[in-house]
């Protein structure tokens, strides 16, 4: 579904990404893991278009196409989502409009009707479940005067009604407490398919305690450094990070 | 082009004026005739080109006929039984209003009705609260005042629905001048609900409004005044809205600027007694070469009082607006609490914003804030939207709207606030 081939990307004068290989497979979650700094959210942001960075070399095929010449809005209606470590605050613009319509651009690109305001309620209806949520949440301001966790989880419901194939979660449990990280990370597991695939970005093991990855990448100065089975997140609980980066010789 | 005012007062003496109107006729014409207009680089007026107005020659704008309720449908709103007042080129049309008998007394009526009877609430109160000495534009709007909407609620009385005052220019005749004149007056605990509406049926025509509305709020008073400018954006509008209110009143107005070629309002309001609350909320909407000014002033003269003030700007084009907001806080106003703030979208590489927050604050026991911003739309929420699927040009309609509607928000009655939205959208470009 996507490959990764020697990414590099630059923020600026200052290069964040320097050569990243990655691949992932329909139906299986990755965790990308690493210490502050180590580039693993402008990875994430890197893969959704994210314009303050620039890509400076390698390439990334994403079902077939080269997802680094699609603008984020094309990338977004061919199936990539991702969900936001600090979701923006939209205010004026209310969570039902919002929702319906980035629902309808991404239906009108795969050739289906667009959906009217009851119609599209009933949709909701359903991915309000995985959320746990009511349809009061529907009537407020994007994101606006949320809490960090009502910001994480309106992320989650975006992709319940979105259904993209590839998922990015960008440090969605930082700021969570227990109740709301079991609640995002169940919204998530729910919409695991066989044809979509996940990348939780994270800093901590605890997430993958809910969202169990098949395999686990450690990021370091911008390079996977080192790769594995999901017992590799539990090593690095253990033993922190510096002894990934000194196994692998990175300062 | 002071003569040729001059002269139109002289042919409008020998119509036939009310033995107690001619005096303040008179003697706002002497004033005109002493200050005249406001020059370029008059301060309160140097970031519009005032004398673009002033220079030119407009005649009075002769009555226009053929009017429809078809013709005038796009600017009607709410509810079919609002009272509607309808004014073509600033002559009231009778055929296009409809005003049902309002309950315990109130009225409202045409201003011209209200003179030639000699209401005497109208007596009382016209030309009392504008000051004639403010500015030349409002001198000459009394030497000229014919027509225009009286509203009076009596003491404890509260209007069923809002009044709407829509002034419509025809455009009929190039380079002509209009001088409606509003008088709202509303009783102790009365309450009111009115909408000044200018607009115009023909775009691209030069004409000038100069409009002044006096609004009395007495004692414990409820009055929302919402005041939509969308006249042609070749037009020149003046107006100035004068409020005077009394003890424990609470006013709010809500001013939509979006048409003219150069448009300028006033909206003063004194507070003249304690505990009053005032809430004075503005959108300005430009684009093309128009110059839009809001200037604003309140004055607390007593103690106890709050005022709360959000004007919003969205600027295209190589339009260009401004802002001013006064406060004035005399020694006596102690526990005055007033919070303003100005904020600015600009939206194209040409368009400019000159905002400029005044307090002159005399009390030391106050709580006194302003802020004015000025920024363009956000590269995160931009880039945020488009990771959801919604292509770009999209995702601006949709953040420069949020930016403008949250003021609008503000406007209590719940039909006006609707329109004010559909108004904001259909300019902007957004989508229901």
């Amino acid at each position: 579904m996507l490959e990764i081939r020697g990414l590099r990307a630059s923020a600026g004068d200052n290069e964040i990404l320097r050569g990243i290989d990655l691949t992932v497979n329909a139906g299986e979650v990755h965790a990308i893991m690493g210490p502050n700094g180590s580039g693993k959210s402008t990875l994430a942001q890197v893969l959704a278009g994210h314009p303050a960075y620039e890509v400076t070399g390698g390439q990334v095929t994403y079902l077939g196409q080269d997802l680094l010449e699609m603008e984020p809005e094309i990338r977004a209606q061919a199936g990539v989502f991702l969900a936001f470590q600090y979701p923006v605050e939209i205010p004026g613009v209310s969570n039902a409009y919002f929702l319906r319509a980035a629902y309808n651009e991404i239906r009108r690109a795969r050739g289906l009707d667009e959906l009217d305001p009851m119609d599209f309620l009933d949709v909701l209806e359903e991915k309000l479940k995985v959320v746990e949520w009511g349809p009061e949440i529907m009537s407020r301001a994007v994101n606006s005067g949320f809490s960090g966790g009502e910001k994480k989880r309106n992320e989650i419901l975006q992709m319940a009604v979105l259904e993209p194939k590839l998922a990015v979660l960008d440090e969605t449990d930082s700021g969570l407490d227990i109740d709301a990280l079991r609640i995002v990370a169940s919204g998530v597991n729910r919409l695991r398919r066989p044809d979509n695939a996940t990348i939780v970005v994270t800093h901590y093991q605890r997430l993958l305690n809910y969202i169990v990855p098949d395999h686990v990448h450690v990021l370091s100065g911008g390079r996977i450094v080192k790769s594995g089975g999901k017992e590799l997140a539990l090593e690095l609980e253990a033993r922190g990070y510096d002894w990934v980066e000194d196994t692998a010789g990175v300062a | 082009m002071t003569g040729t005012y001059l002269r139109q007062f002289d042919a409008l003496e020998a119509d036939a004026t009310p033995e107690w109107l001619r005096p303040v006729r008179r003697s706002a014409m002497d004033r005109f005739a002493q200050t005249g207009f406001p020059g370029a680089r008059d301060e309160e007026w140097r970031f519009i080109p005032v004398t673009t107005i002033t220079q030119a020659e407009f005649a009075p704008a002769p009555p226009a006929s053929g009017l429809t309720r078809e013709s005038i449908a796009p600017f009607i709103f709410g509810h079919a039984e609002w009272p509607l007042l309808v004014f073509v080129d600033g002559r009231f049309a009778d055929d296009l209003s409809s005003v049902p008998e309002l309950p315990g007394g109130a009225r409202a009526v045409s201003l011209a009705q209200a003179i030639a009877e000699g209401d005497p609430t109208l007596v009382q109160h016209l030309g009392h609260h504008a000051p004639v000495d403010g500015s030349g534009f409002t001198a000459l709007n009394t030497a000229f005042v014919r027509d225009g909407g009286f509203v009076h609620v009596p003491d404890g009385e509260e209007l069923p629905a809002p009044v709407h005052l829509l002034f419509v220019s025809t455009g009929d005749t190039e380079a002509t001048v209009v001088h409606p004149r509003n008088l709202i007056v509303i009783g102790r605990a009365a309450r009111a609900s009115i909408v000044e509406s200018y607009v115009a049926l023909e775009p691209g025509r030069r004409s000038f409004t100069n409009a002044v509305t006096e609004v009395s709020s007495g004692e414990g008073a409820w009055t929302e005044h919402t005041r939509i400018q969308r006249e042609s954006e070749s037009a020149y509008h003046v107006g100035l809205t004068h409020v005077d209110q009394a003890r424990g009143s609470h006013y709010r107005s809500f001013t939509l600027a979006m048409g003219g070629a150069i448009a300028r309002h006033n909206l003063h309001v004194r507070l003249n007694a304690p505990n009053i609350e005032t809430l004075m909320y503005g959108l300005y909407l430009t684009r093309g070469d128009q110059v839009v000014d809001n200037h604003t002033a309140i004055h607390h003269d007593h103690p106890d009082c709050n005022s709360w003030e959000v004007y919003k700007g969205v600027i295209g084009g190589n339009s260009r607006a401004v802002f001013n907001g006064k406060v004035f806080v005399r020694p006596e106003a102690q526990k005055t609490d007033a919070k303003q703030t100005n904020r600015n979208l600009l939206l194209g590489d040409g368009a400019r914003i000159h905002t400029k927050p005044q307090l002159e604050i005399f009390a030391d026991d106050v709580k006194c804030t302003h802020g004015a911003t000025v920024g363009r739309l956000d590269d995160v929420a931009l880039f945020y939207l488009r990771s959801r699927g919604i292509d770009e040009a999209r995702a601006r309609t949709l953040l420069t709207y949020a930016f403008a509607a949250e003021v609008v928000e503000e406007v209590a009655l719940e039909p006006v606030r609707l329109e004010l939205e559909r108004l904001v959208r259909e300019r902007l470009g957004a989508e229901g």
